[in-house]
């Protein structure tokens, strides 16, 4: 416990010893930022359409600024994550191998377990350092309307465990190469796949599709953004997560038998 | 203290060492000795558990290697020959985080790192970040951290290179001060480092083991005969025939030729024999004039040229 604490403490800090942290959470804030003022300005503009026009009011029978700006947030955030942890998470192990650094922290009386967790939670932490700081555009919203909040809580929940998914799998591809642009480019690929892989289900038989869709990131997330607390998505962020962190230790573990 | 038994270890096809077998005993310093790529590193990786062995065992303190990872690697301060270091951080940060993983308690953790600053010098960079330091520190740091827990066991890899000859003797003075108390292996391609730290040499070669002893008893091995140099001013000719004339002499040429007719011989001697007695009479009794007289023994370079040449003729 004392050695997975060190360890993340070393790893917090080492972000923040360099720019990566600064760099990454600046132009995540910049993006999401962005494009979360179009996704409010689109909803105020339709709001006075619909005000003034009487022909919209029929069309748009509701405007709900939950299901119309806080969702879409999400969906976008969870977008801009999907680019932005491969960066986060690239260098966790890769570097130690180039640097070899590596041969001396595994040769401290340390468990790999302890290694994999304290950095996994190291990186957590910048990841949850980031998506609070995306805090200030609910309060706009709730300046401006009323979302509800249970809806935004359930939406973080969401993006925190499909943070822990993603940072799990970047942190496995770091593990398996000295190369960052390789552990970036695997970690990136793999998780598109993950994330578009719901798509096809339309096409793939009854079946198929329905294991196509429960194993793509998105359908959990919208559950989640829609306010939906489902133990199945949550099991499915979970179980993810745990199973790169077993392929992660494997990996680690191999090289002591393996040379 | 450390048992290594019939270590090998293959890569893919090339062999990394093959068929080592060595024991050190606890308070012992052992030079490690070998050309570059004969296998020192992969020993010392095999013993700190950062890689296994292809066959054969290794333990330390009584602990295998590959099922005690854990138990020897409390037990083992590791200096590896890049140095890698986490160049993020500043000196004392970095040794109070190895210190914490190395199992240095808490309470005690800033005296530890204090003291390891001291013996290794390192006060007059404690401010600074490790990317700031030059070769000569990195080196220094390297060694506090694997100093930091007070280990029973250090595995030195080439810990002088890169230093000023400053810096290397003060090194060695502590790595000499660490004996005793601590086991040491120490591996360093520079001769006259084994010849002052080491009691034991160990001269491995394309990954085999081709001597283990003290190096005093290398030295008096390997010499097959003892040889002299002699400076006598005398007739060439005259000098070269009287001292052939002795029963013990094996061999004498010339060796230089000075000018004003002071010659220097280099004058063998069968082996086993004392032959060196034999030699003055023989001056005397032609009065000629005895300027030098000197034996030469083998130094470790010869000793180690030689076994390692050796080894590639077979």
């Amino acid at each position: 416990m004392k050695n997975f604490y060190l360890i993340f403490q070393k790893e917090l800090r080492s972000y923040f010893n360099s720019p990566i942290a600064f760099v990454v959470i600046t132009i995540f804030l910049i993006i999401s930022g962005y494009f979360f003022y179009t996704i409010f300005a689109t909803f105020s503009t339709i709001s006075f359409q619909v005000m003034t026009n009487p022909i919209m009011a029929q069309q748009y029978n509701q405007l709900n600024i939950t299901e119309m700006v806080v969702r879409p947030f999400f969906a976008n955030i969870s977008l801009f994550m999907l680019i932005m942890l491969p960066m986060l998470t690239m260098r966790i192990f890769s570097e130690e191998k180039k640097s070899g650094t590596i041969e001396l922290l595994l040769t401290y009386p340390v468990k790999d377990s302890e290694v994999i967790l304290g950095k996994f939670a190291g990186c957590m932490g910048i990841f949850t350092i980031m998506i609070l700081l995306t805090l200030p555009c609910i309060f706009l919203i709730e300046l401006f309307g009323e979302p509800e909040m249970g809806v935004v809580l359930s939406g973080y929940v969401g993006l925190f465990l499909m943070g822990a998914a993603f940072i799990s799998l970047g942190i496995f591809a770091s593990s398996v190469t000295e190369n960052q642009i390789v552990a970036a480019v695997v970690s990136f690929g793999f998780l598109l796949i993950f994330f578009m892989m719901g798509y096809s289900a339309g096409f793939a038989s009854e079946t198929i599709g329905g294991i196509l869709k429960y194993l793509s990131f998105t359908p959990h997330l919208y559950n989640f953004a829609k306010g939906v607390l489902d133990t199945e998505d949550i099991m499915y962020y979970l179980l993810f997560t745990l199973f790169c962190i077993f392929l992660n230790m494997r990996s680690l573990e191999s090289k002591r038998w393996r040379g | 203290m450390i048992e290594v038994e019939n270590l090998t270890k293959k890569y893919g096809n090339a062999r990394g060492i093959n068929d080592v077998t060595f024991t050190v005993e606890k308070g012992e310093i052992l030079g490690f000795l070998g050309p570059n790529g004969a296998g020192k590193t992969t020993t010392m990786r095999i013993i700190t558990c950062f890689m296994p062995a292809t066959s054969g065992k290794a333990r330390v303190a009584g602990f295998d290697v590959f099922e005690d990872s854990l138990e020897v690697r409390k037990r083992i301060g590791y200096l590896p020959e890049s140095v890698p270091l986490y160049t993020d951080m500043q000196v004392p940060v970095y040794l109070e985080f190895v210190g914490g993983l190395k199992g240095v308690d808490r309470r005690d953790i800033k005296r530890r790192v204090a003291q390891v600053m001291d013996d290794c010098g390192l006060n007059a960079v404690a401010k600074k970040y490790i990317a700031e330091l030059s070769k000569g520190y990195r080196q220094r740091v390297g060694l506090a951290q694997a100093l930091i827990n007070d280990p029973e066991v250090l595995i030195l890899d080439e810990p002088t290179i890169g230093l000023d000859p400053k810096q290397i003797i003060e090194i060695r003075s502590l790595i000499k001060g660490l004996g005793g108390k601590r086991t040491v292996i120490l591996s360093t391609h520079i001769l006259p480092e084994v010849s002052m730290t080491c009691q034991r040499v160990i001269i491995i070669n394309e990954g085999r083991l081709v001597a283990v002893d003290t190096p005093q008893n290398l030295t008096a091995q390997l010499q097959k005969s003892q040889q002299f140099i002699v400076r006598i001013d005398g007739p060439e000719q005259e000098v070269l025939s009287e001292i052939g004339k002795i029963n013990t002499v094996s061999r004498v040429a010339v060796k230089e030729s000075g000018a004003d007719g002071i010659n220097s011989y280099l004058v063998e001697f069968k082996k086993d024999s004392d032959g060196g007695k034999d030699i003055a009479p023989v001056i005397v009794r032609k009065n000629w004039a005895l300027y030098e007289m000197r034996p030469i023994g083998m130094s470790l370079e010869d000793i180690f040229i030689k076994l390692v040449t050796e080894e590639k003729i077979h």
